[in-house]
């Protein structure tokens, strides 16, 4: 199959756009950058659009779909047979990326003209725009890991520039700086990691490491270290920098303190792009992992599956309203990063892979929805605290509606495209691991919970003291919210089992009804549970107290209910269980990186009366140093 | 002796003649035409480095004490490289007034530390070794004691004689005990000789202590600060950078070739260091507020990781250290351009006196953070591959705990490099650095650095390059 050479113009363009809007924008006024930026993106998306429906739809083999290298230069000859190249790789998933990425980027790319007006410095934030979404691209079409991993690192660069737009504000600049840093931590792990897989295999090239049945594996199987194979070494080593992008525990700490960024960038960046690029990587590695090194694999489940449920469990008593968002996004990833870990390959077995691309695409939409809601919501009341908001559905119909849209969707209610990708991905759990399985299922009802606690506080209640009567966005900003209501609803629909698949063949997928109806059921349970709790919170005491006499007896068992569910979950949940978590969060295993950095700090202090400018002295250090070299050197004799 | 052979040190006699031109104008130029000879110099020296890379005859000279090789040709252009680059940062600073019976002075220095480095980096045997190391250090003190009104400089000056002159005496005493053990003193003789006799090791150790100072490894670095911070700026990127890559080529170049036989012994002992050095450096770093002492200790950390190379000891691991050096000299004199500009506009020298740079004067603020993330190691600029290549050679020999330790450095690296970006670009500042325009020379030089930078980094052929003429030398 040729004739995809065009798709060089996907990462092409926002990288001219963003020379062009970054070189020349401070001339203009700063909206031209803006719809420069916006128009290119919009290019980009319908190329994007136009490659998904050929390589998908267009004619392909009975035997499944082809990986196509359209465009490829050698870049570097670093030993013989190790060739660093940069190319563009189309297959399943990259296609889907491709889509994902210009579709969330588009639709912020024209949110912003709304959100970010008269902000200063808009036309540079949309230089970074193009920037980021160009290392993006750049990443997902990689064709080696060498390649992806200059992007990474890109990404992690433009990231950090986005985070910190608001660089008046500390914050968000230490927001920024954390991102950066803990994410480079974690990089280290992924290049420690390619180091070693080039090493043993001889390739950087995708197509090499993860064509099934290769051979360039043979002699790699008995290398070990500390009695684990060098295999299994490389892969946790490049899964730590996936973990880091993605933000599993325990280096998910970044994530909640960039939400300093703006609301659009939290969007992009936060919900549907840079978070799942280490989804992605452990996808695009998957045939490596899963034959090569199965205990990775295997850490990758519990991962994803612990993450999971802390961040569920935290979100449950976070007052901010993107906070909220963030723990959701941390919880959804880790179902992605768990069907990863508990599926197969080929075929039906490979069901977790497929669901877990699935619900990739469906999170995308959603929480992008979500994010862009909530960036309407701020930018209407000026606040990010949930408590300064309530009674707002009269205020904001559109918003209202497509919000509670995605709050549905991510609640699993059926029909909607997140039943669909949450579905596979339980019946993908259940058939591997019961454990996480129950865990994925908890997690469930805690996502519907917390969804709908968010959504009735912020649109349902008394209206709070508004500096001006909230209004809805303008129509620049409540687009793209259609937009993604609709790609929200319908997404479901989209058969991924016979386009994304482990070994790009198609398989059937069936929908599981014993996994189905539990799955619904406890959502809707966790609905009703918030509906209960925070629809009528303000409303209750003032008809208790008018009906208290008259219709005691008839109120009585749904006063008690609530009471008793007040107690457990106020009283026992939050006090107990949630409340220690989300401070073990902020203060374990957050102080315990900042620590490392204090620590380094104060040896740094300590070891300063060394450098005493004593000439005496700095001769006797070197005299000292010449005789422990002399000293050692008799050791390694001996 | 044929004298048309002498073309094989075209470079030594080329700089000796530019050396000499300026003396010689020196003697006939005016007492206020003084700052003539600085734009003399400038074009001369432009001429020279250009010559350089015209491609030429490579062999032996002298019996084999002067060898030369494309990649010895190809290190030797680097250095004029970064020297240009210093001399055009510099113009700015010679032109002031207190400096104008000095313009000379200033330049023969430097040429003649950069004929001795090139002696060094060509030398066949101990003798023309150690005569380039000296000719190259000596100069160095007066230029580091420049400012001499200044108390700090004539210290750097002084700190600087004494330490090297004990570290070139522990030096001279090992390659005596090397000459005493093996009867010889040329390299390719020596190469089948070095054995582990206990006076070789000894000789072995001295050495490496000796190139150690010059490198400024932990232990022996603690002259690096202080003289860094007394000495003027553009001596002090002059030290940090061509100084400092000069050392590193021998270095490498010895130990690859003469030592190549107990590559098992000083393996364990280059690893210590790379280890002491990466970490102490970093720890140092973090706690400065001059920018000159900030960067000296990076520097420091810098040189921790050109070990890696050497530990990747062969082909792989030469072709990552001249790789290295080359993107750290655009790098680094990057930040010490920008320094000196703001230094020569201002008179600032901390960090602090930084704050709110970018909304002063964006351009060097933008040039300072990206030189910066060069350093730190953050693709795709060049200081990126840099890095990789060397952790790659490291890693190719089997140091995967070491390649471990030595990218938690970088991370910890970026941590205070941010630090500087923080201050440029976050911080408020009631009074910062006012708007100014640096000098034409000073542009072109910085230019030159941020082309370097970002072509190094994405122009492969450039590896492909150093790698082969790496190969040719080595085998």
């Amino acid at each position: 199959m040729t004739g995809f050479a065009y798709t060089i113009l996907i990462p092409l363009i926002p990288l001219v756009m963003f020379l062009v809007t970054g070189l020349l924008g401070m001339k203009w006024k700063p909206i031209v950058s803006g719809i420069l930026g916006t128009i290119g993106m919009g290019t980009s998306f319908v190329l994007s659009l136009i490659t998904a429906g050929k390589y998908f739809f267009g004619s392909h083999l009975a035997e499944g779909f082809q990986t196509i290298i359209p465009m490829e230069i050698s870049w570097l000859r670093f030993t013989e047979t190790l060739i660093i190249k940069m190319g563009i790789l189309l297959d399943p998933i990259s296609v889907m990326m491709l889509v994902v990425i210009t579709t969330v980027s588009f639709m912020v790319h024209l949110y912003s003209l709304g959100y970010m007006k008269g902000e200063t410095g808009f036309a540079r934030f949309y230089a970074f725009l193009s920037l980021f979404t160009f290392s993006m691209l750049g990443l997902v079409i990689a064709t080696n890991i060498f390649q992806m991993y200059i992007f990474w690192e890109l990404v992690g660069v433009s990231s950090f520039l986005l985070i910190g737009f608001y660089y008046q504000k500390p914050s968000a600049v230490a927001a920024s700086k954390k991102a950066f840093i803990v994410t480079r931590f974690a990089d280290l792990g992924f290049l420690i990691g390619i180091l070693i897989l080039s090493f043993v295999t001889g390739t950087f090239d995708f197509a090499q490491l993860t064509q099934p049945g290769t051979t360039i594996f043979g002699s790699a199987a008995s290398m070990s270290f500390l009695g684990i194979s060098a295999l299994t070494w490389a892969m946790t080593l490049i899964f730590i920098g996936g973990a880091g992008k993605s933000a599993m525990f325990p280096l998910h700490i970044w994530l909640p303190d960039a939400m300093e960024g703006p609301t659009p960038v939290s969007a992009l960046i936060h919900a549907a792009t840079m978070v799942v690029a280490g989804v992605f990587l452990v996808a695009r590695m998957f045939p490596v992992i899963h034959f090569q090194a199965p205990a990775t694999q295997e850490i990758i489940g519990y991962v994803g599956g612990f993450t999971s449920l802390f961040a569920a469990v935290i979100a449950i008593t976070q007052y901010d309203i993107k906070r909220v968002l963030a723990f959701s996004t941390l919880s959804q990833l880790g179902y992605m990063m768990l069907a990863l870990g508990v599926s197969g390959y080929g075929g039906e077995d490979g069901l977790g892979y497929m669901a877990s691309m699935f619900h990739l695409f469906t999170h995308a939409m959603f929480k992008a929805l979500l994010f862009l809601g909530a960036g309407s919501i701020i930018h209407a009341v000026h606040s990010n605290n949930m408590s300064d908001m309530g009674g707002l559905r009269k205020y904001m119909p559109i918003t209202h509606a497509t919000f509670l849209i995605a709050c549905l969707t991510i609640a699993g209610v059926p029909f909607l495209s997140g039943f669909f990708s949450k579905d596979e991905i339980l019946a993908a759990a259940l058939h591997h691991n019961k454990l996480l399985f129950a865990v994925e299922f908890i997690v469930a009802g805690l996502t519907a919970f917390y969804m709908f606690r968010l959504y009735f506080c912020v649109f349902w209640g008394k209206d709070r003291h508004y500096h001006h009567t909230p209004h809805e966005s303008p129509l620049v900003m409540t687009i793209p919210l259609m937009f993604l209501a609709v790609a929200s609803v319908f997404a479901g629909y989209l058969p991924f089992a016979e386009l994304v698949t482990s070994d790009k063949i198609a398989f059937e997928s069936q929908m599981d009804f014993a996994v189905a109806i539990p799955s619904v059921l406890i959502g809707l349970f966790g609905i009703a549970m918030a509906w209960l709790l925070y629809k009528k919170e303000s409303a209750l005491p003032e008809k208790l107290a008018l009906k208290w006499g008259v219709l005691y007896t008839a109120t009585f068992n749904k006063f008690y209910f609530d009471e008793i569910y007040l107690f457990v979950t106020r009283k026992i949940i939050f006090n107990y269980i949630s409340r220690p978590i989300a401070w073990f969060d902020r203060h374990i295993i957050d102080g315990f990186m900042v620590g490392i950095g204090t620590t380094t700090e104060k040896v740094s202090y300590r070891i300063k009366g060394m450098q005493s400018g004593q000439l005496q002295q700095y001769a006797f250090m070197f005299v000292a140093g010449t005789l422990a070299l002399t000293l050692s050197m008799l050791y390694f004799l001996m | 002796m044929d004298l048309g052979q002498f073309i094989l040190m075209r470079q030594e006699l080329l700089l000796t003649f530019a050396a000499l031109v300026v003396l010689v104008a020196e003697v006939f130029t005016g007492e206020k035409n003084k700052s003539r000879i600085i734009n003399l110099t400038l074009c001369l020296f432009a001429l020279v480095t250009i010559i350089g890379f015209i491609p030429g005859e490579t062999g032996n000279l002298f019996g084999g004490s002067y060898q030369s090789s494309q990649l010895t040709v190809f290190m030797k252009n680097t250095l004029n490289l970064a020297v240009l680059i210093v001399f055009l940062q510099a113009e700015s600073w010679l032109r002031k007034p207190e400096n104008a019976d000095k313009i000379s002075e200033y330049f023969i220095l430097t040429l003649s530390t950069l004929i001795g480095m090139n002696f060094m980096i060509s030398a066949g045997d101990f003798l023309m070794f150690y005569i380039g190391l000296e000719t190259a250090t000596i100069p160095i003190a007066g230029l580091a004691a420049f400012d001499k009104i200044k108390s700090k400089s004539a210290e750097a000056g002084i700190k600087l004689i004494l330490s090297s002159a004990l570290s070139s005496g522990i030096l001279l005493f090992g390659l005596s005990m090397l000459y005493g053990a093996t009867g010889t003193i040329y390299f390719a003789d020596m190469t089948g000789l070095v054995t582990k006799d206990p006076m070789i090791l000894l000789g072995f150790i001295f050495f490496v202590s000796g190139m150690g100072f010059k490198i400024s490894l932990v232990p022996f670095h603690f002259w690096t600060a202080d003289v860094y911070e007394g000495a003027p700026i553009n001596v002090t990127s002059y030290l940090s950078v061509v100084s400092k890559g000069a050392a590193a080529f021998i270095f490498s170049i010895v130990l690859f070739t003469v030592f190549k036989n107990i590559v098992e012994l000083w393996k364990p002992m280059i690893y210590t260091l790379a280890i002491f050095t990466m970490t102490l450096g970093n720890l140092f770093a973090i706690r400065q507020d001059n920018i000159k002492r900030f960067l000296a200790f990076s520097s420091i950390a810098q040189a921790g990781f050109i070990l890696l190379g050497i530990l990747g000891a062969g082909e792989l691991g030469m072709t990552a250290i001249v790789y290295f050096v080359l993107v750290y000299v655009f790098t680094n004199l990057g930040a010490f351009g920008v320094v000196a500009a703001i230094h020569n506009a201002s008179g600032v020298e901390n960090i602090s006196g930084y704050n709110g740079l970018y909304q002063t004067n964006p351009k060097l603020g933008l040039l300072m953070t990206i030189s910066l993330f060069s350093l730190a190691g953050i693709p795709p600029i060049a200081g990126f591959f840099g890095k990789f290549f060397l952790f790659t050679a490291a890693a190719g020999s089997g140091y995967y705990i070491l390649v471990l330790i030595a990218v938690l450095n970088a991370t910890i690296s970026l941590y205070y490099y941010l630090l500087v970006i923080k201050a440029i670009f976050i911080e408020k500042n009631e009074q910062p650095i006012p708007t100014f325009r640096s000098s034409n020379a000073m542009r072109i030089a910085l230019v030159m650095c941020i082309t370097g930078v970002f072509v190094i980094g994405f122009a492969s052929g450039i590896f492909e390059y150093i790698r082969s003429i790496s190969k040719l030398f080595l085998n």
